[in-house]
């Protein structure tokens, strides 16, 4: 029997599975406490345990993979020259790449802009303006900016070419970390996020890593190979596309609610699915990462009450409003915390309902109903999902929750307000064993099993609420 | 009139525009007035007009759209033309604009803060732009 390891180090928890290579199976999986203050390693011994004991043995494992979002995950800041151009090009690019975005910024750095730079600590800064041949002044005025300030971070240089030497020098000589990878937005039609995305993981795996003290895990796994959002979005990426020997699903969109945000992947080119619509702004990357740092079931649980609508969710949950008020300071104040009764399921449900319905709203494209002479014509913005057959949920709260569906319902489109153009008839899949990020782990050495075992484990929700039904 | 040959005008009809005869009397008259004149015809692109400035280091596009579209089609070219290093390339517009019979000044003011320098209504003669083109460019050039 040969066995995998696969190690999520979350900020909160960490959890391991292990996978029986040969059946395609999960045969173990469990979860204990990060200790990342002290040594990474406790906890993740401590989950091992937990999972062999499971197992009923102590195997040798023949891969022993882990991402990581300990420790504030990884922090990058953007900086481009237009908002809706190459500042959207890096954010894509640092999105995609599993990053925690602190901020995005955009023309000429002023000196409060690197005030805030220098005290939002990210590890990375990507700097980016300009298209290939194009401007020239901002990007290198950016770099002279950043030279003079005692930023420390990493600064990758993905900017018009013509000047990126030129940047990294200016970098370089005031004693800054600079690399240079491919132009970000190198065409005004063409958005090229792959390059820099593959340079920010490796800037992760080998500075980061050890900065965060998960160095220590490494002696005793193989590697931590990317920030877990990164991981997520490899397996969404692979159960769409497939590989070599083995089909994926198409189209789909994953939903990922967690304690501090809610992430949505899409993976879809998104062209607009109607006649008579044309689209407009910069090209969508096909696997498009969103991160809602507001909408959140505990770290950003007060922030989420701000969001919302008082009155609709009183109505939603039935619970008085003071209520929902209290169970959300306390879960925010002890991430810990579970529902305990009736109301207070409702309570979280409605909470889950809501970050999953908004994060999918702020993540889909939208129609602009223009008037011209013949009548009215449509111009759309960012991706056409309307038409997307899979709708996957995944994080604690859905994964655990006892109706699932109830939370995804949310992510529909809704006819009261067409413009926003969600998924309209998916199917809802839920990720019930909680894998996704191990799968994206395991994607890099055996993609062809990751791909079986996720069509396994990643289940139809109508066919989960049959299954419970029968087993009554 | 020699002065104006340093003086090179990206001219085209943006969007899924047609309307070719006004785009060659344009032309026409401002090659006559002594400007160089790139001509990229009609059904041209935001992205076919950045180019085309580029490679010809043009001062001016002057941007024609007739069908009513003239908005939508608009919209952006500016923030392009900041990201392809062409800050100070003038941005002209004119045409039908807009559908209808709206408020000329209140059009303007939308086009002017789109980031065009200059906007036309309808019934101009080329000879405005001409003018237009020599007194931004005398003040520039000073």
């Amino acid at each position: 029997m040969s066995l995998a390891l696969l190690i999520d180090f979350g900020s909160t928890y960490t959890k391991v599975s292990v996978v029986d290579l040969d059946q395609e199976t999960i045969v173990a999986t469990a979860r204990a406490r990060t200790t990342v203050e002290k040594n990474i390693m406790e906890g993740l011994l401590q989950a091992k345990d937990k999972a062999e004991q499971q197992l009923g043995c102590q195997p040798e494992y023949k891969y022993k993979l882990a991402c990581s979002s300990a420790a504030g995950g990884l922090r990058i800041v953007a900086v481009g020259l237009v908002k809706d151009l190459t500042v959207e090009a890096a954010k894509q690019a640092a999105l995609g790449a599993g990053a925690r975005v602190l901020g995005v910024y955009a023309h000429e750095l002023s000196i409060q802009e690197i005030n805030e730079i220098e005290s939002a600590k990210p590890e990375i800064v990507l700097l980016a303006g300009g298209t290939d041949g194009g401007n020239k002044d901002v990007i290198l005025h950016n770099a002279r900016m950043m030279a003079e300030s005692i930023v420390k971070p990493t600064i990758i240089v993905a900017g018009n070419k013509v000047v990126a030497e030129e940047a990294k020098q200016i970098l370089t000589k005031a004693g800054k970390e600079a690399l240079i990878t491919e132009n970000v937005l190198p065409e005004l039609e063409k958005l090229n996020v792959i390059p820099a995305r593959r340079l920010i993981r490796q800037v992760f795996l080998e500075t980061i890593i050890a900065a965060k003290g998960l160095k220590r895990a490494e002696a005793f796994i193989e590697r931590i190979l990317m920030p877990t959002p990164a991981a997520v979005l490899n397996a969404a990426q692979l159960l769409s596309t497939g590989c070599e020997g083995e089909q994926g699903l198409g189209d789909l969109v994953v939903v990922d609610i967690g304690g501090a945000t809610t992430d949505v992947h899409s993976l879809a080119e998104g062209l607009p699915t109607r006649s008579g619509v044309s689209y407009r702004g910069l090209p969508q990357p096909f696997a498009k990462r969103t991160v809602e740092g507001d909408l959140g079931m505990r770290v950003s649980a007060t922030s989420l009450l701000e969001t919302i609508n008082q009155k609709e969710f009183e109505k939603l949950t039935n619970v008085h409003i003071d209520r929902v008020k209290k169970y959300i300071n306390d879960v925010h104040n002890n991430y810990s915390l579970l529902p305990q009764d009736e109301e207070e399921l409702k309570i979280e449900t409605a909470m889950a309902t809501y970050c999953a319905g908004m994060a999918v709203e702020r993540h889909v494209g939208t129609l602009e109903v223009v008037w011209t002479p013949f009548g009215a014509s449509y111009v759309q913005h960012g991706k056409d999902l309307t038409e997307t057959p899979y709708v996957i949920g995944t994080g604690g709260v859905i994964v655990e929750h006892s109706q699932p569906k109830e939370i995804l319902q949310s992510t529909l489109f809704n006819e009261e307000d067409p413009t926003l153009l969600k998924p309209r008839k998916p199917e809802f899949l839920l990720d019930e064993s909680y894998i996704m990020a191990s799968m994206g782990l395991l994607a890099e050495v055996e993609p062809e099993k990751s791909l079986r075992i996720m069509k396994k484990y990643i289940v139809s929700i109508q066919e989960l609420g049959v299954r419970s039904q029968n087993s009554q | 009139m020699v002065k104006n040959k340093n003086i090179s005008v990206v001219l085209g009809v943006i969007g899924a525009d047609v309307h070719a005869v006004g785009n060659r009397i344009l032309h026409h008259a401002l090659g006559e007035a002594g400007f160089e004149v790139i001509n990229i015809g009609v059904m041209a692109s935001q992205e076919e007009f950045i180019n085309a400035a580029i490679e010809t280091n043009a001062n001016v596009i002057v941007v024609s759209s007739l069908y009513g579209h003239g908005e939508i089609d608009c919209r952006g070219l500016k923030e392009k033309t900041v990201e392809a290093g062409l800050d100070n390339v003038k941005l002209y517009v004119g045409g039908n604009l807009v559908v209808g019979k709206q408020d000329w000044k209140e059009t303007e003011k939308k086009f002017i803060n789109m980031g065009f320098d200059r906007a036309y209504p309808p019934g101009t003669m080329p000879q405005d732009v001409i003018d237009d083109i020599n007194k931004d460019f005398m003040i520039a050039q000073e």
